[in-house]
């Protein structure tokens, strides 16, 4: 066997299909006598609807049927509420869904929606976060487990702190705007229900249509062939595939539903704002005696999320007091949801700028602060590291960036109207993994197949798939097939929570361990109907760690401030990661450099606005919310150390798909103060908040 | 759907004809903006009259020293056009400021001019704004509002124009050329878009059924040193949270020919014309450049969330003076 084919550059196997528009995505499944659906958005933020006209829109040419909350086909009641659509007149939030209009072609269901008369009694409705709301409550849990966790006396060690920094820090609401909306084509055969969906995973997306449905899961089919990104978005299933199963349910043909562009921010979930709060105590050597880190969120009235953005406290700093807590506000909002690295993105905005404003305080080299401040074991937990590598990260970082003989003075480097500054912060993201299952197959010609319903949402999650498999089996890698995306397969989780790679390549690499040995035992080519092996990870992938297992990165950032526009962009961007064995270099950049492009956005560009009156999202397409364009990012390097870690999974990686976008906020405003020595503690750093400050400073 | 007809008249008068022939029609050109505000419901034409292939898209020189654009030259072509790039850079640099690539090479030059704005309470059916359904109230005056007007709104309404070669064009002195049921006539871009006062439904003083032929660019200013700046959220595609275009000659260090016109500010391209009144003649240098456009930016009325506009006008205006000014003798 030549070189290992995992951690190799190999190009992502549908990138040509992709490029020559031969792709073909949820809406794309021209099925005989498809209809298209197009969704009515409540026009109130909260009340009940009392009446729906469908007259006008039935009568215009090629409609087929209008759906209401009085005629829809029921649905068993879901898990997640969001999905209870067409169920009831409750309208929870503006923008939900109160009618939907099914015709020959999408213009034409477009027509009828807007030819739909929506009745409602409204009711009062609140849409602003504050801290301090009178409706805030500690929720008992967050995804990663309690809301809450408290050791020693924080509230007394932080009272007692020779130097202490204590700022609140504001993230607004912020979008997920997968390039490819939310879209689903489902047919109806006698009972049997197949959709064509964007999702990053497809099996609970038939697990959860059979609940709702009441179906036997076999069946239902789902394909999830190409998914043009989610970003947690589409983690779960969301309104439009149970859209779609109902107008085809109700109109007896295929129906494909692909969301519009602008009534995504109210269905699909959204990053939640967040007000942090951080208090840091530290000794005048730079250890830190008290972290307190308390956040306060919203949510909607239809089912509690809660954005997570305190756990990063409980892993990155020793201290001998911590509080790391959780309020939340139920408004009259969409709902929001999974946005990469939910928790800990806005998290490490507010922990990592606090390091930096704690490093100024003391005099101290913000990189040098963190290193003194690494811990033994995880702060929350007191369980060992399975491996740590922030202090070399840290430290590569900051020899590749050129940090050393940085002037620490804010405002100390001019050029011309431009104020230049560097930043740093540390990135942190956990090591999750779920069981699941896979097939090996070895066939005559001296290929394999290897298959499980994975999902590619453009991580090029078949390539590294054909490489875990490759790898393991000891062979060249384009001997391997890789079959994903489609409900017969064998079950697997979802890309989701950086877990897709480490638990699907477990299954697989087991499958094809186990298969290499039977192949070594067997002599001569395999039988004509090939041999197959099958893995499950269940009992070993959800096997409880005695380790914390986490990936860690550092980020550097060059900002440069123009004093006549307040305007900042950033000149360089540089990430160095350290999450376990990177699978593939090609793939795994682009996961890197992606992230820290969305981070680059949450610093400077990307916002979001509740409108108190209208109890809405304002920002609704890609022209009002800003994404970084191209010319924003000039100069954008992600590398990685090599890390061993023996007690992740048998690929030895960790995930890094959420990582990018953590603590790059953070590098970039610590980059800004240095510039300008003014603390800007909300997000993004636009003109209108950086200009009046310069002003003020001049 | 919204069915309507399409009609693709090959000359002028054909398409000013179609258009009286078709109550309710709109002229198609470039389709950058059109076609959006047909997908949101915000504009129901019952006819399209496709003017975009209209032999309107030549750029010309006249004996005059003036230029004249041809109404359907695309975007990109015109910033291009080393004519321009040399006698008008303003102009230039203006169309390379805004939207993106693949926009400037479809939008043209008077479809650009004719774009309504970006105000989101105008694109949301379910809102009330007055420029989209008069009488209805305005949602942004109380609302999100960072991006509106901070010069020359009303009470009914405080959007801004959204193009940036329009602010480019008002310093510039450019005019444009019009042909309708009552023949050709020329307005100047600065007379061209209205404020909002009782009326935001109408963006312009054109009449009904005109179709803009082509833009002048007059003799007077080519050549002229000009400059064109833009703040923006990011730094390509958004729209201007301010910018300026200038037009500056000066003559034995002292201010011979101006002019300064302020975009994203107001409902149309904002003509500083105290500014103005207040440099010419005097000597170009900072003092009389802040003196004079303070007196402008006095007049501005900020909303509850957009007074940084006002100093990022200031400081745009500033710098541009400052870049078009020479240096002072002996320095």
């Amino acid at each position: 066997m030549t070189a290992t084919a995992l951690g190799a550059p190999a190009e992502r196997r549908e990138g040509r299909q992709k490029v020559s528009g031969g792709a073909r995505y949820a809406a794309e499944y021209t099925l005989p006598g498809r209809a298209h659906a197009w969704p009515v958005p409540a026009t109130v933020a909260h009340g009940r609807v009392t009446g729906v006209d469908t007259a006008a829109a039935l009568a215009l040419p090629g409609v087929l049927a209008v759906l209401t909350p009085g005629d829809a086909p029921r649905l068993a009641t879901p898990e997640d509420a969001t999905l209870a659509v067409l169920q009831s007149p409750d309208v929870p939030h503006r923008g939900w869904p109160v009618a939907l209009a099914v015709a020959e072609t999408p213009e034409a269901a477009r027509a009828a929606a807007r030819a739909v008369r929506v009745d409602y009694a409204g009711a009062p409705h609140d849409v602003t976060l504050t801290e301090g709301h009178p409706d805030a409550y500690a929720p008992e849990e967050v995804s990663s487990g309690a809301a809450h966790v408290e050791h020693g006396d924080p509230e007394a060690a932080f009272a007692a702190a020779e130097v202490r920094v204590d700022a609140v820090y504001r993230v607004p609401p912020l979008h997920n705007h997968p390039m490819e909306p939310h879209a689903s084509t489902a047919h109806w055969d006698g009972d049997r229900l197949t959709v064509y969906t964007s999702s990053q995973g497809g099996t609970t997306v038939r697990s959860v249509l059979a609940q709702l449905f009441e179906l036997d899961e076999d069946r239902i089919t789902v394909e999830a062939e190409h998914v043009g990104g989610g970003f947690g978005s589409k983690g779960t299933p969301r309104p439009d595939v149970v859209l779609a199963a109902l107008a085809a349910r109700h109109t007896g043909r295929p129906v494909t539903l692909a969301y519009p562009r602008r009534d995504l921010p109210a269905v699909v979930g959204h990053r939640a704002p967040t007000v942090q709060r951080l208090r840091l105590g530290a000794d005048r050597d730079g250890r830190l005696t008290a972290v307190l880190h308390e956040v306060t969120t919203h949510t909607s009235h239809v089912k509690e999320f809660v954005e997570q953005a305190a756990v990063v406290s409980r892993v990155m700093y020793a201290t001998p007091a911590l509080r790391s807590a959780h309020h939340v506000v139920p408004l009259d909002v969409p709902s929001p949801s999974w946005m990469r690295a939910p928790g800990e993105a806005p998290g490490m905005y507010a922990l990592e700028s606090a390091v930096d404003e704690l490093a100024h305080a003391l005099g101290t080299d913000p990189v040098d602060l963190r290193v003194r401040n690494e811990p033994g074991s995880e702060p929350g937990t007191g369980r060992p590291f399975s491996s740590r590598h922030l202090v070399e990260c840290l430290r590569e970082g900051a020899r590749r960036f050129g940090w050393a003989g940085r002037d620490p003075r804010p405002r100390s480097r001019r050029e011309g109207p431009l104020l230049i500054g560097t930043g740093v912060a540390a990135a942190t993201y956990p090591v999750q993994v779920a069981p699941s299952t896979a097939t090996a197959q070895a066939l005559p010609d001296g290929t394999f197949t290897i298959r499980l319903n994975a999902a590619d949402i453009g991580t090029g999650a078949r390539t590294v798939l054909a490489q875990v498999a490759a790898d393991a089996l000891g062979v060249p890698l384009d001997r391997v097939r890789t079959e994903v995306g489609r409900s017969e397969l064998p079950p697997a989780p979802l890309a989701g929570g950086s877990s897709g790679t480490a638990s699907w390549g477990w299954a697989v690499h087991e499958a094809c361990a186990e298969l290499a040995a039977r192949l070594a035992a067997h002599t001569g080519p395999p039988p004509a109907e090939g041999v197959e092996v099958r893995a499950d990870t269940t009992g070993k992938a959800d096997a409880e760690s005695p380790y914390a297992r986490h990936a860690f990165g550092a980020h550097f950032a060059e900002t440069a401030v123009d004093t006549v526009t307040g305007e900042v962009r950033v000149r360089r961007l540089l990430g160095i990661f350290a999450a376990g064995r990177i699978l593939n270099a090609r793939t795994g950049r682009s996961q890197f450099t992606g992230g820290m492009t969305m981070g680059l956005g949450m610093a400077l560009t990307e916002h979001s606005s509740l409108d108190p009156a209208f109890g809405d999202f304002t920002e609704s397409d890609l022209a009002a919310y800003h994404v970084p364009a191209h010319a924003d990012v000039p100069d954008i390097e992600a590398d990685w150390i090599e890390e061993d870690d023996p007690h992740l999974n048998p690929m030895g990686s960790k995930g890094i798909g959420e990582i990018g976008i953590v603590g790059t906020a953070a590098a970039i405003g610590n980059a800004v103060h240095h510039a300008t020595g003014v603390r800007f503690r909300e997000l993004p750093l636009t003109p209108d908040r950086i200009l009046p400050a310069l002003s003020a400073e001049e | 759907m919204n069915g309507f007809a399409y009609l693709r008249p090959t000359g002028v008068q054909e398409a000013v004809d179609a258009y009286a022939a078709h109550p309710g029609a709109a002229y198609l050109a470039g389709g950058t903006n059109l076609v959006d505000l047909m997908k949101l419901g915000v504009a129901r034409p019952t006819a399209l009259i496709d003017v975009g292939r209209l032999p309107l898209d030549t750029i010309e020189e006249r004996p005059d020293g003036s230029v004249r654009v041809g109404a359907t030259v695309r975007n990109s072509d015109l910033a291009a056009d080393p004519r321009v790039r040399d006698r008008w850079p303003a102009l230039s640099q203006a169309l390379l400021a805004g939207a993106s690539g693949q926009l400037r090479n479809a939008a043209t030059t008077g479809g650009n001019l004719l774009q309504r704005t970006r105000c989101p309470y105008f694109q949301d059916l379910g809102k009330p704004c007055n420029k989209r359904a008069p009488g209805s109230g305005c949602g942004a005056r109380e609302g999100v509002h960072r991006d509106h007007a901070v010069l020359g709104h009303s009470e009914q309404c405080v959007a801004t124009h959204p193009s940036d070669m329009a602010v480019a064009l008002a310093a510039l002195d450019a005019q444009v050329e019009l042909y309708g049921p009552e023949g050709a006539r020329k307005l100047p871009v600065t007379d061209f878009h209205r404020l909002p006062g009782e009326h935001p439904e109408r963006d312009t003083w054109m009449r009904p059924g005109e179709l803009i032929t082509g833009v002048l660019l007059p003799a007077t200013t080519a050549g002229v040193p000009s400059a064109y700046r833009k703040a923006r959220d990011r730094a390509s595609y958004a729209f201007a949270l301010a910018s300026v275009a200038v037009v500056l000659r000066v003559a034995d260090g002292v201010v011979d020919q101006v002019a300064v016109a302020f975009g994203g500010l107001a409902h149309r391209p904002w003509r500083a014309r105290h500014t103005e009144l207040a440099l010419l003649g005097a000597p170009a240098g900072p003092a009389a450049f802040e003196g004079a456009v303070a007196l402008e930016l006095a007049h501005a009325e900020p909303l509850r969330d957009n007074a940084f506009k006002v100093p990022l006008a200031r400081n745009l205006a500033l710098d541009v003076l400052g870049r078009l000014a020479p240096a002072p003798a002996g320095v």
